[in-house]
């Protein structure tokens, strides 16, 4: 990739705003702004007319004070901690010069995860199994496109697979975590194998079916200019299959990593997992006057998180991409 | 004439259908000498592709086969080397890497790298790409993709080069000036080339000998037209030349009259009476 290339589409973008027209521009800009403000209206009133056991259903405006308050908890609790760890270090300093054997123990901070926390434990839960589910989907999209012995073999069971909800395969996996992840001291948490291994088994499929379609419809002259030059398997899946499948692989990563993003939640909240999903659900258990707003800051933030997250794959695909052309949509 | 270079006997190939093989060529019989420029001219669906992919080895004759240089001819190779109708750039590779991936495959043990550099530039000068050589296929013109194509297939050295309808998709124009300098190249290397083409003038302005193929089913070699023009030919003064107009009109009245192709008007996309998308 040059720096060239890398800027083009920047420069191409720049002549486009250049050509619209500033009635047309001022819509692009304004319509998006005015949508908002209507949902929000339409929120605020309908809110008001809906009363539950916890309260009035919250509107935009104590949705936005609950966002304010679950972050100075954040800074609060992370306060906390640092004084924790402060005063440990001092205990343990004391008793070492008390007694120079004494190997000191550093202890881990015992408050409860933030909301901002959560987020983070998701993301990287979602980002990982996602990972793991793309190191296999894609190697085996690719053999499955090229072969079409390969892709009989592996049909049906893709078939079946493919449309099994997260929520079935989620006791099953916990279980077998269970039983086969036993170590002394071990570098994961349970819960988190146990929900990436959940994403990666519902979020295989789209990548894998796109990448094996990609793969079996490469153009035929490209296959054949490869048979003339009788280009090595390797050399000839470097060169000719993975350019070509680039746009269905990414079509099928960003579904994948969509079902990933909406998979880890709901198992997040079916096993307790940490994570969003285990926010979400411990506010509802809570039933607090605050928990509905709080788990409507949760709702909003999933989503943005989940625009988020295409985007970046949108962004990567353009990047890798040969075609620059790549819509964004 | 000495042993010939190139010599299909008997080729014939059948394709399965539902309705049981079909047969679409039949008792091909063709010598061809080194260093000649041989076309094949047919109406559409009548297998001149065919000919050529089984040459290529891109395709398996059912019945004969291909010998090349004593050795026959079972699968595609870089000896023969296919510039193609659709030029089949690799769209993600500029000019030169297209041309970098076929060198490499060729010479990549023979040539050092600083040798393999040079043939590059070398093989895309001669088609006078030299000043584009680093764009991209999506940068540059029909015309200039099928130079960088042809560049391609001459960069392999290749005994034999097979063209398939290489100027079919571009311009009058574009197409005058890649005949010029396809006769240039020739004129220079002395390459052995075959080449398909529906266009009866190309035919005669390129080739020392056209070979002309009947309609399928069961198409095969109907006749041989030896073209005995000077060479270097110039397509201004052969306009007023009455051998190349007698040569002409022979190859017109082979392909409007002995083999005319009655095709209801309008149906060409639609009804295929000929399996063209199997034969072509």
């Amino acid at each position: 990739m040059t720096l060239q290339s890398t800027f083009k589409p920047v420069v191409r973008l720049r002549e486009h705003i250049g050509d619209i027209n500033p009635k047309a521009w001022l819509s692009a800009a304004l319509l998006p702004i005015v949508g908002v403000l209507v949902f929000l209206g339409l929120w605020q009133l309908g809110a008001a007319q809906v009363d539950t056991s916890l309260g009035q259903f919250p509107g935009p405006a104590v949705v936005y004070d609950q966002a304010h308050a679950l972050w100075d908890e954040h800074r609060t609790e992370r306060a906390k901690e640092a004084a924790f760890f402060e005063r440990q270090e001092e205990r343990n300093a004391a008793r070492v010069a008390d007694d120079p054997t004494y190997e000191p123990r550093i202890r881990d901070y015992p408050g409860k995860p933030t909301f901002i926390d959560q987020i983070g434990t998701s993301l990287v839960t979602v980002l990982a199994g996602f990972i793991l589910a793309s190191l296999i989907a894609i190697p085996a999209g690719i053999l499955i496109g090229l072969s079409r012995s390969a892709y009989q073999a592996a049909n049906p069971i893709i078939q079946v697979f493919k449309p099994v909800s997260p929520l079935a395969w989620l006791p099953l996996v916990t279980m077998v975590v269970s039983a086969v992840y036993v170590s002394e001291d071990p570098m994961f948490e349970k819960s988190f194998i146990t929900s990436m291994f959940t994403v990666t088994l519902c979020c295989l499929w789209p990548t894998l079916i796109n990448t094996a379609v990609g793969v079996a419809n490469i153009e035929q002259d490209l296959v054949n200019v490869s048979q003339v030059l009788r280009l090595p398997t390797l050399t000839h899946i470097r060169t000719i299959v993975i350019p070509s499948s680039i746009p269905m692989m990414f079509t099928g990563l960003r579904v994948s990593l969509g079902i990933a993003w909406m998979v880890l939640i709901a198992a997040e909240m079916l096993a307790q997992n940490p994570g969003l999903g285990k926010f979400v659900w411990d506010q509802f258990q809570n039933g607090s006057s605050d928990s509905l707003g709080r788990i409507m800051v949760a709702v909003l933030v999933i989503g943005l998180i989940g625009y988020g997250l295409d985007r970046t794959m949108l962004q990567l695909q353009k990047w890798v991409s040969w075609d620059k052309s790549t819509e964004q949509r | 004439m000495t042993k010939p270079h190139l010599e299909l006997t008997g080729v014939g190939i059948d394709f399965p259908t539902p309705k049981g093989p079909f047969r679409a060529l039949d008792t091909v019989n063709l010598k061809i000498r080194e260093g000649e420029f041989v076309s094949l001219i047919g109406h559409s669906g009548c297998g001149k592709s065919t000919v050529l992919n089984i040459v290529a080895g891109l395709h398996q004759a059912t019945r004969g086969g291909v010998v090349l240089d004593g050795r026959e001819v079972n699968e595609p190779g870089p000896e023969r080397a296919v510039v193609f109708q659709n030029h089949s750039l690799l769209p993600w590779l500029t000019a030169w890497e297209n041309v970098q991936l076929a060198v490499k495959r060729v010479f990549g043990k023979t040539m050092t790298k600083h040798e393999m550099k040079d043939w590059i530039t070398h093989n895309l000068e001669l088609v006078h790409m030299g000043h584009a050589m680093h764009k991209r296929p999506s940068e540059i013109s029909g015309g200039m993709k099928q130079r960088v194509g042809i560049a391609r297939a001459l960069a392999m050295q290749p005994k034999v080069l097979l063209m398939d309808e290489p100027f079919g998709a571009l311009d009058a124009l574009t197409r005058a000036h890649l005949q010029d300098s396809l006769m240039d190249i020739q004129a220079q290397l002395g390459n052995t080339v075959i080449m398909i083409t529906h266009d009866v003038d190309e035919a005669v302005l390129l080739s020392d000998r056209i070979v002309m193929m009947t309609n399928g089913p069961s198409a095969t070699i109907g006749e041989v037209l030896d073209v005995n023009l000077a060479r270097p030919r110039d397509r201004i003064a052969l306009a007023d030349d009455s051998e190349y107009n007698r040569l002409r009109s022979q190859v017109l009245t082979f392909l409007y009259e002995k083999q005319r192709k009655i095709e209801p008007i309008g149906s060409r996309s639609t009804a295929s009476p000929k399996k063209a998308s199997e034969v072509a």
